[in-house]
């Protein structure tokens, strides 16, 4: 193993997921308004979801899958410094060097002297969340090496200096005209709408840069501890080509994407392609192990793997350990309401939607991004859609504990709950509070019942939609006379 | 004969002050099945705001009432889901270290059952001989919490299929939260109006006279969405169209007769 020369760290002060966003509810006003938004949501994401559900129906039993994929994750887990010394073993048997980094800066900083030891000036990228995570590519322009995206959408989003809003479609944010722009601007060519033509022109400008590039970075889908291999899954042959072309190959995965056996491989590719895209496997599974061996034609002459924790020791260590299972398939984002209506950059961070929810408050603790696990409904589809079967409302209630324990939840609001407990808790307060409602929000009322406006703190309802008023008698009322008379009337 | 299936009521909070038609839609068509219903007064909430919301000692406190107030009974009813959830899955992860009120709360949770679940699984009924005082159009809202139940729209859905003078056309995004989701409605009220405006848009375009819901919470926050827009979509819980069925049925067999 070797071991990154690294200054002392002031971890405390540095957080381990970068921010792009801090004002989740402007983000959040401003992007529930935009309709071109929502209509761009519902054209790939909600259409994604509909195929993850098409394709996981021909299964034989899919529930069943997933609570094994979740079975195995979680063992995984369990044993991960058994599992994490296994996969080192291994890749080195296979001719690989394997190295550790404790945070961002360290993985990034390993990166960077790979390249310049081997004199390497342009590194080509296959899509990778984990290096959005450690923002490689500002690290390597930083330290004079071209970093190149070349997944489409990445490519899309590197040259219009943006960040991916999806874990898997990471430029759903943007239509066929944005994308033109941004290429006429790039390529200097005219404009064009036409996705083939869009797609071409990147895939021409790729194909020269490929043969150009000395280092290639992948991310790792998967690494199979027992042979040392990792597996890159992608759509596009670009992930392929990352691995195999440039003279060196450097994998980069955070700590928790380990499986013990190739023989559970089949199980997670089956889920992982129908989760994130509908598909029944993705185009490109490439499972790499070692670098090219004397006599063969293809592959790099060195192999690094690094595995990076940036914190998630800390989650295994805690009552979250759960939400380290997720494979970054995006399903829970296509199957998500609310994802589907501001979209992955109102989540201020690298991981949208409701594992993002989760994972960028458990990264950088509960001060940062207080909105995060109370922006859910708890309707749970999310939780239905989890491959790996990661009961997400469960750890947002949990995180929403953890933020009254830590008094980040407001004195206002734990006064609100403790008084309404008190109300509820004996049948008279309860009653005199229903009584109490009735007759205050009657009052607000117009001819027809409604209630266009209600006070704070609650005006919230009525900024939205109209408010039903109480009803005249309450049902225990109306439930009392019935059993008097054995005649119902209900009065409105 | 069978001795009569004796039915506790359990009518969640938002019901009992909003939605009383609802609460005597369920007590009238679990009689006309032959239930004996009761409604235990000593009843409150569920607790489900103040576990949501992150203060679990708090709900414990409401769960134990419960608890109490439910005792003996046979079946709890009812015609909320999310509370139906609350009961069967958290009040059991609720008292997780206190094996005493864990049992008790296995017990009760196995006893609990949502309005279409308990019509549909328990008393198996057959709604075909019975129909609407007019033709109507319906489409349905799966409530969110049903997830939590295991269970599916589909039962629902084949209730109203078997009454005459009932259709019934999917809409789309059906299963997609109505934005309600008790405090997130007021706190998150951007995103919240956002889903409530999708929700409403993808009933109306099914051209329904009414939506159907298993839940006060989304009755309350798609008919305030409708009724702010101007759709004239009416948003009912569904044992009131049982309810409504039952009644002119017997109404028209008193007729013939």
């Amino acid at each position: 193993m070797t071991e990154a020369v690294v200054e002392p760290q002031s971890s405390r002060t540095r957080l381990s997921l970068p921010v792009f966003r801090s004002d989740f509810m402007a983000d959040a006003h401003e992007a529930s308004a935009d309709q071109r938004l929502q209509t761009a949501m519902d054209n790939s994401v909600t259409k994604r979801d509909m195929g993850r559900k098409t394709t996981l129906a021909e299964l034989p039993d899919p529930n069943a899958l997933r609570e094994l994929a979740g079975q195995i994750k979680r063992h995984t887990l369990d044993h991960l410094d058994y599992y994490l010394e296994l996969l080192e073993a291994n890749v080195k048997k296979q001719g690989g060097q394997v190295h550790f980094a404790v945070d961002s800066r360290q993985a990034n900083q390993l990166i960077v002297e790979i390249a310049k030891r081997t004199g390497s000036k342009l590194v080509v990228k296959s899509k990778s969340m984990v290096s959005e995570e450690t923002e490689l590519n500002e690290a390597l322009t930083e330290a004079g090496i071209e970093p190149l995206e070349t997944d489409l959408g990445e490519f899309i989003l590197q040259v219009d200096h943006d960040h991916p809003t999806h874990l898997v479609m990471p430029v759903v944010h943007k239509n066929a005209a944005d994308i033109g722009h941004i290429f006429e601007r790039y390529f200097k060519t005219d404009f064009t709408d036409d996705a083939q033509v869009l797609a071409e022109m990147a895939r021409v400008h790729l194909r020269h840069r490929f043969n150009e590039a000395d280092l290639g970075v992948s991310g790792v889908n998967f690494a199979v501890a027992e042979t040392g291999s990792i597996v890159v899954c992608c759509n596009e042959g670009n992930g392929r080509m990352c691995v195999s072309r440039p003279r060196i190959h450097v994998a980069l995965m955070g700590m928790e994407k380990l499986i013990p056996a190739l023989d559970d491989l089949p199980i997670f590719l089956k889920l992982l392609a129908r989760s994130a895209s509908g598909q029944s496997l993705t185009q490109y599974s490439s499972i790499v192990s070692g670098p090219r061996r004397p006599g063969e034609v293809d592959g790099p002459e060195e192999f690094h793997l690094i595995i990076m924790d940036n914190g998630r020791s800390r989650i295994l260590a805690g009552e979250y350990r759960d939400t380290l299972r997720c494979i970054r398939c995006g399903a829970c984002l296509n199957s998500c309401p609310i994802y589907r209506k501001v979209g992955g950059r109102t989540y201020g961070s690298v991981y949208p939607g409701p594992i993002g929810a989760l994972l960028t408050p458990l990264f950088n603790g509960l001060e940062q991004h207080k909105h995060l696990p109370h922006a859910s409904s708890l309707c749970g589809a999310c939780f239905e859609a989890c491959p790996v079967k990661i009961d997400i409302p469960k750890f947002l209630i949990m995180l929403r504990g953890d933020q009254v324990k830590a008094h980040i939840t407001p004195w206002t609001e734990r006064t609100i709950f403790k008084l309404w407990t008190v109300g509820l808790r004996f049948g008279w307060t309860y009653r005199l509070s229903q009584i109490a409602q009735r007759i205050g929000m009657r009052l607000l009322k117009d001819k027809q019942g409604w209630i266009k406006n209600l006070p704070p703190p609650v005006n919230g309802w009525t900024k939205q939609r109209d408010f039903p008023a109480p009803a005249k008698e309450d049902f225990r009322t109306v439930y009392k006379r019935y059993r008097q008379n054995q005649k119902p009337s209900v009065r409105r | 004969m069978l001795a009569a299936m004796r039915v506790s009521l359990f009518i969640a909070c938002l019901t009992d002050l909003f939605a009383p038609d609802v609460g005597m839609a369920v007590v009238q068509s679990l009689e006309h099945f032959g239930c004996e219903v009761d409604f235990p007064t000593a009843q409150t909430c569920c607790g489900q705001p103040a576990f949501n919301n992150g203060f679990p000692s708090d709900a414990r406190t409401l769960a134990t009432r419960m608890l109490d107030v439910f005792q003996n009974a046979d079946y709890v009813v009812t015609p909320s889901g999310s509370c139906c959830a609350m009961i069967r899955a958290h009040y059991p992860e609720l008292f997780h270290d206190d094996p005493a009120r864990y049992d008790r709360a296995v017990d009760l949770a196995a006893r609990s059952y949502e309005y279409v679940e308990f019509i549909t699984k328990i008393l198996k009924v057959d709604l075909s001989g019975l129909s609407l005082p007019e033709d109507e159009k319906f489409t349905y809202h799966y409530t969110c919490h049903l997830r939590t139940l295991g269970a599916s729209g589909a039962p629902a859905i084949a209730l109203l299929q078997q009454l005459g003078g009932a259709s019934y056309t999917e809409m789309e995004k059906a299963d997609q939260c109505c934005g309600f989701g008790g405090t997130f409605a007021i706190k998150y009220t951007d995103i919240s109006g956002a889903m409530v405006r999708d929700k409403v848009q993808c009933g109306a375009a099914t051209g329904a006279d009414t939506m159907i819901v298993n839940d006060g919470g989304c009755a309350m926050n798609i008919s305030g969405g409708c009724h702010r827009q101007g759709v004239p979509m009416k948003v009912r819980h569904i044992s009131q169209i049982i309810a409504a069925a039952i009644e002119h049925s017997a109404s028209k067999a008193k007729g013939a007769a």
